[in-house]
């Protein structure tokens, strides 16, 4: 298990040369933004000497640079800065909107693989099938269909026309207050708290943004998972087994499903890192304070600290997350150590 | 959730946390029933709870609106489209009780309302309006240009007389000084409470206000979740104006128009605020929303030709420009016919009123004549810029225009500027040869717009217009008052001018759109953000 940490530790050492190029390269493409956040934030009245004032303030008046030691030793200080969009630190902003884009996220995933994974499955044990052309037909449906299309249809359908979804008024509808701070997902927060029914009022806020995200990741995880089933069936292995006289679900799930999950695993986490930063359509449509329209929004406005902010984040982010898939990996197949 | 359940609960967290815990309550107070709560919805963001700090937008002006009083206000009136307007014609007390001005119009006197109290209980005094009006003309910024538009610039005109009593003395008297003290910038702090927070670095306690509000206004907030919502509560002991009806005002951002027009149309929210033309224009026809679109005050979205290109030097370019506009079609495609046309108007100008319509229409037999007249009969290229923050209106403005002027042989290209350089562009650079533009004065007088927007190197002379005449005009003009004698002609004169020279050729008057049910009471107001004090349910 020493072995295992070791391992582990190696893999989050070579991270470090990956975060300070993205820190670098983060810095200079947010000074290489046309505009200039100094007179877009002086406001449309401001005169030139209010505009040099707060080009002063926020630094950029430094040679570039300068700046940019500035803004490491601020990295090293735990620092991200201030937004100038939200008039916040990026570390609270950070704070309060990764949680809501994870929890979105993850619960559209897992929704997504409930639905995706079985089906993906049985289209593969029944090639050619009703079930195969029902799957083909879902997928590609679900992933033509841009998400603010789907959000914006399943508010009209549930929400408008029959009354069953909640206001889609963001994480918490008004009547409901955001349980006390701890992880920032709402449905551990309030569970932790023994809130239940800001529980459901969460939960009740979560079903269509999630079931939008559900139907735009369905595809690829179901399409791996038919794919990667099929070349696993039709492997020698599974041949072997069967004449053997190991009995069915045997076969299907012992052997071929667990070959088949590396594949469906890599997507999922590819699927994963994409929907993070890629749903900024469905956090509009639901008013969900996500990160994806906080990134959008600095990016418009060349806000330079959140954007450096969400870009690191991310970045520390996706190295958690390959490590996570690497250690899934090995899990999976003993075959495949961590080096 | 039934609505019952919902109350039923309110209690049980209420009854727990109570308002004890200000400024930001982890519960929502007990006392705040359904009935007496207004829900709103906003696509715009608030970034700062301090007006007076670098960087605060224009959506969290409204919070200066409602959480603090100002010495006075503007009066109401009804608008000829139904609903109410803030009245520029009359000034109303807020915090002053009454004010005189001495015979040389160089000092105010204002006298305080002896019963107004901060939110701590504290009297308001004669330092707390001085401190605060210190602060607008030192922090720099919008804050200070606006407060010097009224000729409000220095700390020392500032003066606490006594407790009760304040004075400013001016340098110049001015028509715009009294109406400068009604925006929202000269809002009045609880300057005790601020010190107390104030540092070294920041004397003005710009971190602390900035989420900590601390006046004597209508409505505390109680609770913003920055991104999400804005909870205000009643000020029971506020004297700057009639109690307004809600005890509890939930503003909520909603940034997609999509939802936010399915939440109004469901009625679950009281209100959107600034709804786009095409929604206001469809939910209009529906029973059960009211809309209310309020032509803004002072406000024109323009063409503007850039004297520093060549061509547009040409008066006849101008004008060929002015008749080949197809300004019907715009306005329904761009404007979905709401707010005000700005073409067509009489060529001989009897009065002073602005917005007015310039004497142009579509008119292609002339607008070919002006171009054969003008020294560039052949025609040439010009990019049309845009801004893509303002897209909504300007893209289908832009495509409407390249289509008419490329038969009058002036070949367009549609230049699409992002929102954070199109400032810097247009206003300071004053680089675009061509392009679209719409300011609105807060102050409502024709002069404050020209003084803005045509006099030389101003910020929004986009065009880089020079005319000596409207300079010294302007100069003559800004601060007499409307009944001087030579108010009138000299404003006159200035339309003239404008359409002649037509630096800016007016497209329509834009509007602000709010779509309420089951609420009433909406006020329209110059700075176009909300102002929840006068709002009171449907029935009331």
């Amino acid at each position: 298990m020493s072995a295992r940490l070791k391992m582990i530790l190696g893999r989050v050492a070579q991270a470090i040369p990956v975060v300070m190029g993205v820190v670098v390269i983060s810095f200079l493409l947010t000074r290489a933004m046309p505009g200039d956040p100094a007179a877009y934030f002086a406001g449309p009245a401001a005169d030139e000497a209010s505009i040099a004032e707060i080009r002063e303030a926020l630094g950029l008046d430094k040679p570039l640079f300068q700046q940019f030691f500035l803004y490491v030793g601020d990295l090293v200080r735990g620092d991200l800065g201030t937004s100038l969009t939200t008039g916040q630190t990026v570390m609270s902003d950070l704070a309060a909107r990764l949680p809501a884009s994870l929890e979105l996220t993850l619960v559209a995933l897992l929704l997504s693989c409930a639905i995706a994974i079985p089906l993906g499955v049985l289209a593969a044990t029944r090639p050619g099938t009703w079930v195969d052309h029902m799957c083909r037909i879902l997928v590609t449906a679900g992933v033509s269909m841009p998400t603010f299309f789907t959000g914006i249809v399943l508010i009209y359908v549930f929400y408008y026309l029959a009354g069953l979804a909640p206001s889609p008024l963001g994480r918490l509808d008004f009547i409901y207050l955001s349980p006390p701070h701890v992880t920032g997902f709402y449905l551990i927060d309030a569970a932790l708290a023994g809130d239940w029914e800001t529980w459901f009022g969460a939960f009740k806020q979560l079903i269509l943004p999630a079931m939008t995200l559900a139907l735009f990741t369905l595809a690829p995880i179901a399409r791996m998972t038919r794919a990667a089933m099929l070349s696993a069936l039709s492997s020698d292995f599974i041949r072997t087994a069967r004449a053997a006289g190991l009995g069915s679900r045997k076969v299907l799930y012992g052997y071929a499903f667990r070959n088949a999950l590396l594949p469906v695993v890599t997507t999922l986490g590819m699927v994963f890192s994409f929907t993070l930063g890629a749903n900024v359509l469905v956090e509009k449509v639901f008013a969900w304070p996500g990160i994806g329209s906080y990134a959008v929004e600095a990016l418009v406005v060349s806000d330079y600290a959140a954007v450096q902010g969400f870009v690191l984040a991310m970045a520390l982010l996706f190295v958690a997350l390959n490590l996570v898939i690497d250690i899934a990996y090995a899990l999976i197949d003993p075959r495949i150590g961590l080096n | 959730m039934t609505d019952a359940s919902r109350r039923t609960f309110l209690k049980l967290t209420g009854g727990t946390v109570g308002a004890a815990m200000l400024p930001f309550l982890k519960a929502m107070p007990a006392q705040a029933q359904a009935n007496g709560r207004i829900v709103v919805v906003s696509g715009q963001t608030i970034n700062s709870l301090d007006l007076h700090r670098k960087g605060t937008n224009r959506a969290s002006y409204q919070v200066a609106v409602n959480c603090y009083d100002r010495l006075v206000s503007f009066g109401t009136k009804d608008t000829p489209g139904g609903g109410l307007s803030y009245n520029y014609d009359v000034i109303e007390p807020e915090l002053a009780e009454s004010w005189t001005i001495s015979d040389d119009g160089l000092t105010m006197t204002f006298k305080l309302k002896s019963d107004a109290t901060f939110w701590d209980g504290r009297k308001v005094t004669a330092a707390d309006v001085k401190w605060s009006f210190d602060r607008a003309v030192s922090a720099g910024g919008f804050p200070t240009v606006q407060m010097k538009a009224g000729g409000l610039e220095r700390p020392d005109q500032f003066e606490a007389v006594d407790d009760e009593t304040f004075a400013i003395t001016l340098d110049k008297p001015s028509k715009l000084t009294l109406p400068d003290l009604a925006v929202p910038v000269p809002f009045i702090i609880n300057s005790e409470v601020a010190k107390a927070n104030a540092t070294e670095d920041d004397p003005w306690a710009m971190e602390y206000l900035h989420v900590t509000p601390a006046g004597s206004g209508a409505f505390k907030v109680v609770r913003w979740d920055q991104g999400q919502q804005l909870v205000y509560e009643r000020n029971d002991a506020w004297v700057g104006g009639p109690l307004p009806s809600f005890e509890q005002v939930i503003v909520r951002e909603v940034p997609s128009p999509a939802t936010r027009r399915a939440l109004v149309e469901r009625g679950d929210v009281q209100m959107s605020f600034n709804i786009p033309n095409k929604d206001a224009s469809e939910l209009d026809a529906m029973d059960g929303v009211d809309v209310y679109s309020t032509p803004i005050e002072n406000c024109i979205h323009c063409l503007c030709p850039n004297f520093n290109f060549e061509p547009f030097q040409d008066a006849n370019v101008r004008k060929a420009l002015a008749y080949a506009i197809p300004y019907e079609a715009i306005f329904q495609t761009a404007a979905y016919s709401r707010g005000a046309p700005m073409w067509g108007g009489e060529v001989e100008i009897n009065d002073t009123a602005w917005p007015r319509k310039s004497p142009f229409m579509t008119d292609m037999v002339k607008a070919k004549e002006h171009m054969a007249a003008s020294g560039f009969s052949s025609g040439f290229e010009v990019p049309l810029s845009i801004s893509l923050g303002l897209a909504d209106w300007m893209e289908p403005t832009a495509l409407l225009m390249q289509e008419a002027f490329a038969e009058i042989g002036i070949k367009t290209e549609i230049e699409k500027i992002p929102g954070a350089n199109w400032r810097s562009a247009a206003l300071v650079e004053k680089r675009l040869p061509l392009h679209l533009e719409n300011f609105g004065g807060w102050l409502n007088t024709p002069d404050y717009y020209f003084f803005w927007a045509y006099k030389h190197g101003h910020l929004f002379n986009s065009s880089n217009y020079l005319n000596e005449e409207i300079e010294q005009l302007v100069d003559s003009t800004l601060h007499i008052p409307t009944d001087d004698p030579a108010y009138a002609p000299n404003i006159k004169r200035m339309f003239e001018i404008a359409f002649e020279d037509l630096p800016r050729i007016p497209l329509w008057q834009p509007a602000l759109n709010v779509a309420m049910n089951g609420a009433a009471g909406y006020e329209f107001w110059f700075h176009r953000q909300l102002d929840v004090r006068p709002l009171t349910t449907a029935t009331a």
